[in-house]
């Protein structure tokens, strides 16, 4: 066991990848509780579509994929968003269309350069080998901005996330911290798709959610507690993809379905 | 001046005309009940009222120091049912636009919670989850929420839905109690008329259009007072 863990922090990439992974995790943990009670859980999704076929078309057109797909996304976000305040099953659907447009014009993108193939299989599937230095950097400012902004304003994301129209009767803008959880969202999402890939990274955002929610009675102990397990997680599904050469992404995933059900068990067991 | 004046109002939702050309005003510390039958706009109208629908035609206008601060007791939606909350933290949230962009609650916001947690009875249910208490028990700590964010006006969309008449009756005398001891003009929406012309100083009967506003002893005496009152007397 130890000697695995040497193994793994002697390779470079393996350690930024880790550092990346786990700012990544804490990110959508803490926005997923919100996003999970407010009944967005569906956007994660939409989005993290929205983000492979951005970074697809920039990879065929050669832009910096991180510095094309951000903000692309920030503006699908806002527009899913703001479908899905005007009516919900009109919102349902209108996330289905975007998210699988997305994807078609991702894979066309990817098709029409040639030897894009292993980038494309790379996004879809996450892959730790694709962090370049720069996206390092990058990611990690991000994310430490997502996690600062999420700090400084949590109690007025707890009011928005209750009770949308009291917080705005009361003299909060509403609408304001509601895009600024779609913002927050958009970056952790295209920045986490490095490491998790496109069709996992919402797992990431849903289930440290709803795994705390199961045994957790205040929403600050929801939010600390998806925190920590979306970091216990990640860290045994790296280990565990090293140790059985399995993907890193769907370990990670594995990992939180395995928190999950036991949570729920734990739930279950009268006091 | 007014507090709260609101000027032939309409406001449409879901592709019709739920508020129809309403006006009314309310004087600093006035008490109004706001009846009708269901479907006849009450809550659209204090949607308006608070911000949240724009108006079609006409203006909301409430006088206050910089942005309104309307403590509001909504009609509660299943997602806030199950919702993995405390009750100190539910109730605390009322105070969330009172520090401005500092991120975290002042001593004088605990206060204030600590005070209305004690005025309403649920300061022993303070740790306990919203999600476990019985439907009583949650209307009392959004509306200690809605007191504590109550600066310039409160208004309260049926408080006592789904409440029992005894509950009931206890709830209206919080309201009114804080109305007079506190002086901030309320609204209250409620199907019982019988307890909006006991402790209300006045009422507006919605019915789309405004088909009544006045005091309450005016109210009793129309026909249409009458009716919804069952103190029909031919």
């Amino acid at each position: 066991m130890i000697s695995l863990l040497f193994e793994l922090f002697s390779y470079q990439f393996v350690v930024r990848a880790v550092l990346v992974g786990a700012l990544v995790s804490l990110c959508a943990a803490l926005l997923g509780v919100s996003l999970v009670l407010k009944r967005y859980s569906m956007i994660g999704d939409g989005l993290a579509h929205v983000a492979f076929g951005a970074l697809s078309v920039a990879l065929a057109t050669g832009f910096a994929p991180l510095v094309f797909s951000v903000p692309v996304v920030v503006l699908a976000a806002f527009g899913l968003l703001r479908i899905s305040e005007n009516s919900k099953i009109k919102g349902d659907a209108a996330i289905a269309v975007i998210s699988s447009a997305a994807l078609a014009i991702g894979v066309i993108a990817a098709s029409l350069k040639k030897g894009l193939n292993v980038d494309v299989y790379n996004y879809m599937f996450g892959s730790i080998l694709a962090m370049s230095r720069g996206d390092v950097y990058l990611s990690v400012s991000l994310s430490c901005v997502v996690l600062l902004f999420f700090l400084f304003f949590y109690n007025k994301i707890f009011a928005v996330t209750f009770d949308e129209d009291f917080a705005f009767a009361a003299g909060v803008n509403a609408r304001g911290y509601n895009a600024l959880i779609a913002l927050l969202t958009a970056v952790t999402i295209v920045v986490g798709m490095r490491i998790m890939g496109t069709l996992l990274i919402s797992s990431l955002i849903v289930f440290p959610a709803l795994t705390a929610m199961r045994i957790c009675k205040s929403f600050r102990s929801v939010v600390i507690c998806a925190a920590t397990v979306s970091l216990v997680c990640f860290f045994s599904g790296i280990l565990a993809s090293f140790a059985f050469e399995i993907p890193t992404g769907a370990s990670v995933v594995v990992a939180n379905i395995i928190a999950f059900l036991s949570f729920s068990l734990l739930a279950r067991v009268p006091r | 001046m007014s507090r709260l004046v609101v000027d032939s109002l309409s406001i449409d939702y879901d592709g019709r005309r739920a508020v129809c050309d309403v006006s009314f005003s309310l004087e600093k510390g006035e008490f109004l009940a706001v009846v009708g039958e269901n479907g006849s706009g009450k809550s659209t109208l204090i949607k308006g009222i608070i911000g949240v629908l724009p108006p079609s035609a006409g203006t909301v206008s409430l006088s206050c120091d910089g942005r309104p601060g309307i403590g509001y007791l909504p009609q509660q939606t299943k997602l806030q049912r199950d919702f993995p909350a405390s009750v100190r933290e539910v109730v605390l949230s009322g105070s969330v636009a009172s520090s401005g962009f500092a991120p975290f609650y002042s001593a004088e916001d605990k206060r204030r919670a600590a005070r209305y947690m004690d005025e309403l009875a649920i300061t022993g249910l303070a740790g306990r989850s919203y999600r476990e208490l019985s439907g009583g028990e949650q209307q009392r700590a959004l509306l200690a929420r809605a007191f504590c964010a109550a600066r310039d006006l409160l208004v309260l969309d049926e408080p006592t839905a789904g409440l029992d008449p005894l509950i009931s009756a206890e709830f209206y005398e919080l309201v009114a109690r804080f109305n007079s001891e506190t002086g901030i003009t309320t609204v209250m929406v409620t199907h019982d008329v019988a307890a909006a012309v006991h402790c209300a100083d006045k009422i507006l009967h919605m019915g789309s259009a405004a088909l009544f506003f006045g005091g309450c002893g005016a109210y009793t005496e129309t026909e249409l007072g009458k009716n919804f009152t069952g103190c029909r007397h031919d």
